[in-house]
């Protein structure tokens, strides 16, 4: 009689533990620990972020950020295992498809800013870029009221193409814009005179030029769109509890000396496919937010100190 | 669920300077209709030719216009579509190629082409069931008379052919609408497209797609109804297509 | 000009092309084209039947799915599919489907819209003998057209559902708007990746003209052989 009761107790103590457990998570959180599996969101051809190696796999600086989120994430959940699905996305598809589920994070080269914080939200920045255009050398525009009257091709679904469109209207350039779905096809177009700019943030151009055929015949303008605004890892709203353990994993990772040896492995030494070295030394702002790390997406507020 | 209605976007300014983002959903519609007309005359026009070769006694035509009508029915609209627009300019020489290449509204003319011939097909092929479907006598009576095979095309034929097919013929011209909005993928920016612009300027996806689906619909009304009354008016009393 | 292409870019690219963008395209016309078709066929029945409110529902959503463009559809299905899910599942957050749960939905649900046509004239042409007898028989609705009526109906549309397959296959190609990776989406991450527009479209193009052509031919004969019988 006394085991049974034993036994009783302690299953209802069980019982009552694990309710009490399933009833502290919620939304992504939840997800993951009742489906066992996470699912990033990867790009085609944001190099050196998130891209498409020889064998087709996504690899990257925000990839590997993402896969210490991860890490943190199963310690937090305390998982035996974690499945890691991965599902591409385009500029114009990561926010839809983060908002109705099919990806938790997306890891890539999204810039945090005001208006986008009113659909997703954003962990601790890993960039900080402007908006500049490249074009062919050949083609001799030195500033963006060249592009008057002229094809000019940005990606769609990104703060650039927005920008080229706002400056278009605001200063009568009369350019026609192409939307083009993915950086690759973008440059293609330049590449084949299809198009005489594209417009996008200046270190996704410079990896561009840099793996194209013939890097010497582009140049990157000196003008540009915007201020450096900040690249972030996308989350869902409104899930508090998914956001701390992402902005913590972020910032421990930005703030050890693990942050500082990942931003060289990508932009300092030799990246596959092609063995190509960005050589881009950490920007003092950047060197600055990754001590004291911040989502804010307001460009003003990243300053060099 | 964290999806945000807005109905009133569509009152609210569109980046792209130029007004709201109705207006921006309306300029797509005008160049769908555009795209679509342009593309249907070149349809009619072609597919008559093809499908009035495709019912000639000689063997070449009749061989031209099954080589014509295979080759683009077996071949999907996207694909045609970049053969225009990104291969053929790279085959060309290299000036004629850069010409074609920065012409401005190169997806319009493209779009507008590309799925002209690829209706053109089906155009066609209406065409030839059309033709015969009609009595043999009809033909022979024309010869009979001393009409050349031109003239009782013309003149006895096609009139007749053309009434019979109208019904079809109304589901393709929406067929061909409905393929404009292919052209997305080269960069036109029709009905479909500015859905698919204002939903990623905006987030607000449903609210775009549904007007999108709303203006299609009305639309497609619109043309049945102009078809409906167009054949009534070419009616000829007494055959069965003249009620 | 010939000179300068490389089209041993298609020899190293074909086992991504072949095993990742071809199957995908075959496996997404092959499961539609059955999902279509079983669905379709249920419309069709619905729009047949003595209820008035069923008949004018299948009829609504077939003339709805008609006046769209498939990529309208696509673009529907792809943002609204999770959303879908949840309601249908109940859960408090939107089900996460993958590409090509959502493409396969997409195409079975407009499939669905024109095969209930094909299947309704193919149940019209039956002549009215035939469930005459079957009633006579005993047999009830179910039974007259499990056994009777769709087996004969689905015999003689066979041509036809088939060649709207053959369009189906084609169709697929249009998941590229979604950049989902199908036999064009693979041909064009290659072109794009490696620059070689011309040779991988070239490719791609001469791949679904041989497969739509023999697809084609072979319908027909199959319908050369069913009018023999005949």
């Amino acid at each position: 009689m006394r085991h049974l009761r034993m036994i009783g107790l302690t299953l209802a103590a069980a019982l009552f533990a694990g309710q009490a457990n399933a009833e502290q998570l919620t939304g992504t959180l939840k997800n993951i620990k009742e489906t066992g599996t996470i699912t990033l969101g990867f790009r085609d051809s944001s190099i050196p972020f998130s891209y498409l190696d020889d064998n087709q796999k996504p690899i990257g600086f925000a990839m590997d950020i993402c896969y210490r989120i991860v890490d943190a994430v199963k310690k937090e959940l305390k998982l035996d295992k974690l499945d890691v699905k991965l599902n591409p996305v385009t500029s114009s598809t990561r926010i839809p498809l983060l908002a109705n589920g099919t990806i938790d994070l997306e890891c890539g080269s999204t810039t945090n800013n005001a208006e986008r914080e009113k659909q997703v939200a954003f962990t601790n920045t890993h960039f900080l870029t402007a908006s500049r255009f490249v074009s062919k050398k050949s083609a001799k525009i030195n500033s963006i009221d060249d592009l008057k009257g002229k094809p000019v091709v940005s990606t769609a679904g990104t703060t650039n193409i927005k920008q080229l469109t706002e400056a278009n209207a605001a200063r009568s350039l009369g350019a026609t814009i192409i939307p083009a779905k993915d950086h690759a096809e973008a440059f293609l177009m330049v590449e084949t005179d299809r198009a005489v700019a594209f417009v996008m943030d200046d270190i996704l151009l410079a990896s561009l030029v840099a793996g194209s055929k013939d890097p010497g015949a582009y140049t990157i303008s000196t003008d540009a769109f915007s201020k450096p605004e900040p690249y972030g890892i996308m989350l869902r709203r409104d899930d508090p509890a998914f956001k701390k353990v992402v902005d913590g994993a972020t910032a421990a990772l930005y703030q050890s000396g693990d942050g500082q040896k990942l931003y060289d492995k990508w932009f300092m030494q030799k990246i596959p496919p092609k063995g190509l070295n960005l050589n881009t030394p950490i920007a003092p702002e950047l060197k600055h937010e990754f001590a004291h790390p911040s989502d804010s997406p307001d460009p003003a507020s990243y300053k060099a100190m | 669920m964290s999806y945000h209605w807005n109905w009133h976007i569509f009152w609210e300014p569109a980046p792209s300077g130029t007004g709201t983002y109705l207006d921006m959903l309306l300029a797509g519609l005008v160049l769908t209709i555009e795209t679509a007309l342009g593309a249907w005359i070149i349809a009619l026009a072609f597919g008559s030719i093809v499908g009035v070769l495709r019912t000639l006694s000689s063997q070449t035509a009749s061989r031209i216009g099954f080589l014509y009508v295979e080759f683009f029915r077996n071949m999907p609209l996207l694909v045609q579509l970049f053969l225009w627009f990104f291969v053929l300019p790279e085959l060309l020489p290299h000036a004629w190629g850069l010409w074609l290449k920065q012409v401005p509204n190169a997806p319009f003319y493209t779009t507008m082409i590309g799925v002209g011939l690829f209706m053109s097909v089906r155009v066609a092929e209406q065409l030839r069931a059309g033709i015969g479907s009609l009595p043999r006598g009809q033909k022979l009576a024309a010869t009979a008379l001393g009409l050349t095979t031109a003239q009782s095309y013309r003149y006895v034929l096609l009139p007749i052919a053309f009434r019979i097919i109208m019904p079809p013929l109304t589901s393709e011209f929406l067929n061909t609408i409905k393929n404009t909005s292919v052209g997305i993928t080269i960069g036109l920016i029709e009905l479909t497209g500015e859905a698919r612009s204002m939903q990623e300027y905006s987030f607000q996806v449903f609210e775009a797609f549904t007007a999108a689906t709303v203006l299609y619909l009305l639309v497609n009304i619109v043309v049945v109804v102009a078809m409906r009354l167009l054949e009534r008016s070419l009616a000829i009393p007494g055959y069965i297509t003249g009620k | 000009m010939i000179a300068n292409f490389d089209f041993d870019v298609i020899r190293r690219s074909l086992s991504y092309l072949f095993f990742d963008g071809m199957t995908f395209t075959l496996m997404l016309t092959g499961l539609s084209a059955g999902g279509g078709l079983v669905f379709g066929t249920l419309i069709a029945l619905m729009r047949l039947s003595s209820f008035r409110l069923l008949g004018r529902i299948a009829g609504i959503y077939v003339d709805l799915i008609r006046s769209l463009p498939l990529v309208l559809v696509i673009f529907w299905f792809y943002f609204l599919v999770p959303y879908i899910g949840q309601w249908l599942t109940g859960s408090s957050q939107p089900v996460r489907v993958g590409a090509f749960t959502s493409s396969l939905v997409t195409f079975i649900m407009f499939e669905a819209a024109y095969f209930s046509e094909i299947m309704r004239a193919g149940i019209q042409s039956i002549s009215k003998g035939q469930p005459a007898a079957a009633q006579a028989l005993g047999l009830t609705y179910g039974q007259t057209m499990r056994y009777v009526v769709l087996p004969q109906a689905f015999r003689n549309m066979l041509p036809v559902l088939l060649t709207q397959t053959i369009v189906l296959f084609q169709d697929t190609s249009l998941v590229y708007v979604v950049s989902i990776t199908d036999f064009l989406g693979a041909a064009s991450k290659v072109a794009e990746r490696d620059g070689r527009l011309v040779e991988m479209y070239l490719f791609a193009a001469v791949v679904y003209f041989v497969i739509s052509c023999l697809a084609s031919f072979g319908v027909r004969r199959l319908q050369a052989r069913i009018a023999f019988v005949h």
